[in-house]
């Protein structure tokens, strides 16, 4: 054992607090530079160019628009094709059908979910059902839908509600059930019951749950209608993106297959990053329920 | 005033566990007056918190009756206002001033210029002026507390029934804390019920302390404290009191297990 186990008496201290203007720099605006490398917008738009730059070269050194045409030819039948409206016109058949299918099952899942909160054979049975469903994939449906309600828009909704009803479902219960008794018990504390403890406290603490559904929700609708609509090729007068894909593959037009998917990619990445993009920062990033 | 706001006769409360039916507390009778500062205090698994639930409407007591000026209590309601111990009763998508006025709307128990008001001078009660447009996960535990507190106040409650509000806060936040709430009562004179494990606490905020012993819950005393706060802290009454409190609790080979 060491013997000088007690500490040795040093002098006690009170020091008068620094200047901060000696400091310095104790706030300043960033620079350009480090505002654009903390920039996310801007760190995306680089990768894109990059992956734009890499796809001409490639295309370039194949030099077989047959099989991989170059960027800017693809650009130059996207830009004709909307000028001439048939992209437009395709776009905009494949959206109205999208937005009527979304619309439905965000519908049948709030009644479901309404259903799940309200009582525990609510639960079990949205449970059982999305065990049962959600695994299954929409195109897979097809078939059956064409059978049921024919060629035409009603399959292509029924498919549709079929791919967002599950996921919209199971995220919005599961955001239920993690709302914090605390807040639970802070909301029914005011007397709110019923409808409006479900809208006021239960809809809002959930919402980051909610919001992923949505999402989930919006990207299996978008790639289920384009499929289905590859799949209908046939009848469709005023067929939709998948159809201008398709037409474009018996043609042989392997530029025009691309400004399709080029289409397909664009409004992707719109809804992703600029609606719920836009959702977010206003929503769950400000109120600090999500990073 | 003859009859109590408050009265909680002969209380027994039970909950169950996925595996047992445990009884919280065990015919339970207390009575709180207008004004009261009445701290439930005892140690952990004396079914404070339990009790309190009960008395917030969130729980029916399995024998005997908790009544409210003369009404018995069935359900949660604004009259008897919570602050919970958690700091996530605030709802993180409103800010502190719409955290505060969000139960006036509810209620509709004040027109909308005048729960604007009230509102924006509970907020200044409990100095957070400066944050008032701010979102709760930019506050700190202090704050979050005091924006619920400022906005169970506002409604101006019957009761406002307090769950241990200040255990989750550092010791310094929790002094000053205390400090504040006993200079609001002296302002606005509230009946308050407080539920604590801390001997100290109890003597500073209360009032009158109602001692309760664990396993299950029953009442072992009833104590007067008015009179004694942060100042007192160090003087023989405080510590008297302290050491009654103490063998009380503790020394009827009761209070070991906790």
């Amino acid at each position: 054992m060491n013997p000088q186990q007690t500490p040795p008496q040093r002098p006690e201290l009170e020091v008068k607090l620094a200047d901060t203007a000696v400091i310095g720099d104790v706030e300043r605006p960033l620079t350009l530079y480090e505002r654009v490398a903390g920039n996310d917008a801007a760190q995306r738009l680089t990768i894109l160019v990059a992956l734009i730059v890499v796809w001409e070269i490639y295309a370039r050194w194949l030099n077989n628009s047959l099989l991989f045409p170059t960027f800017s030819e693809t650009v130059r039948t996207f830009g004709k094709d909307i000028a001439n409206g048939v992209l437009i016109d395709r776009t905009f058949t494949s959206l109205r059908t999208l937005a009527i299918g979304y619309a439905f099952g965000l519908a049948f899942a709030a009644v479901f979910t309404t259903m799940a909160v309200a009582s525990g054979t609510g639960t079990r049975i949205l449970s059982t059902l999305t065990a049962m469903f959600n695994p299954l994939p929409a195109i897979a449906l097809l078939p059956l839908a064409l059978i049921w309600f024919g060629l035409g828009t009603p399959s292509l909704v029924f498919v549709i509600i079929h791919s967002v009803l599950w996921a919209v479902a199971l995220n919005t219960l599961s955001g239920f059930r993690s709302v914090p008794e605390t807040l639970r018990m802070s909301g029914r504390n005011v007397g709110l019951t019923g409808a409006r403890y479900v809208g006021l406290i239960l809809i809002p603490a959930a919402f980051p749950s909610i919001l992923a559904g949505l999402k989930i929700g919006w990207a299996f609708a978008w790639r289920t209608l384009v499929a289905a609509e590859l799949v209908f090729g046939v009848s469709a007068r005023s067929g939709g993106i998948g159809w201008y894909i398709f037409e474009a593959r018996n043609d042989l037009d392997t530029a025009t297959v691309f400004s399709g998917l080029l289409t397909v990619i664009l409004i992707g990445l719109v809804v992703e990053s600029v609606i719920f993009r836009a959702i977010e920062t206003r929503t769950v990033n400000l109120w600090g329920m999500q990073r | 005033m003859t009859s109590a706001l408050l009265a909680a006769k002969g209380v027994t409360l039970q909950y169950k566990t996925p595996r047992h039916l445990v009884t919280a507390t065990y015919r339970v009778d207390f009575s709180v007056h207008q004004g009261d500062r009445y701290v439930i205090l005892g140690p952990s698994g004396c079914g404070k918190s339990t009790l309190l639930k009960a008395v917030g409407g969130f729980m029916p007591p399995a024998e005997g009756s908790i009544r409210i000026r003369e009404r018995e209590i069935t359900s949660p309601g604004p009259d008897r206002m919570m602050v919970f111990q958690e700091f996530e009763q605030l709802m993180p998508w409103k800010t502190a001033y719409q955290n505060v006025i969000f139960p006036m709307k509810v209620t509709r128990k004040f027109a909308s210029n005048e729960a604007a008001e009230r509102a924006e001078a509970a907020i200044a009660k409990v100095g957070l002026t400066e944050f008032r447009d701010i979102y709760p996960h930019m506050l700190s535990g202090g704050m979050k507390m005091r924006v619920a507190i400022a906005r169970a106040m506002a409604l101006e409650p019957d009761i406002l029934l307090m769950d241990e509000p200040f255990a989750a806060l550092d010791a310094l936040t929790r002094r000053t804390m205390q400090q504040e709430l006993l200079s609001l009562w002296d302002q606005l004179r509230f009946t308050v019920l407080f539920v604590t494990h801390s001997i100290e606490e109890a003597i500073i905020i209360g009032s009158r302390i109602l001692l309760l012993s664990p396993h299950p819950g029953r009442v072992r005393a009833e104590l007067d404290a008015g009179g004694l706060d942060h100042t007192s802290i160090g003087t023989p009454e405080f510590g008297t009191l302290s050491q009654r409190i103490h063998a009380l609790l503790f020394d009827n080979g009761q209070g070991a297990r906790a």
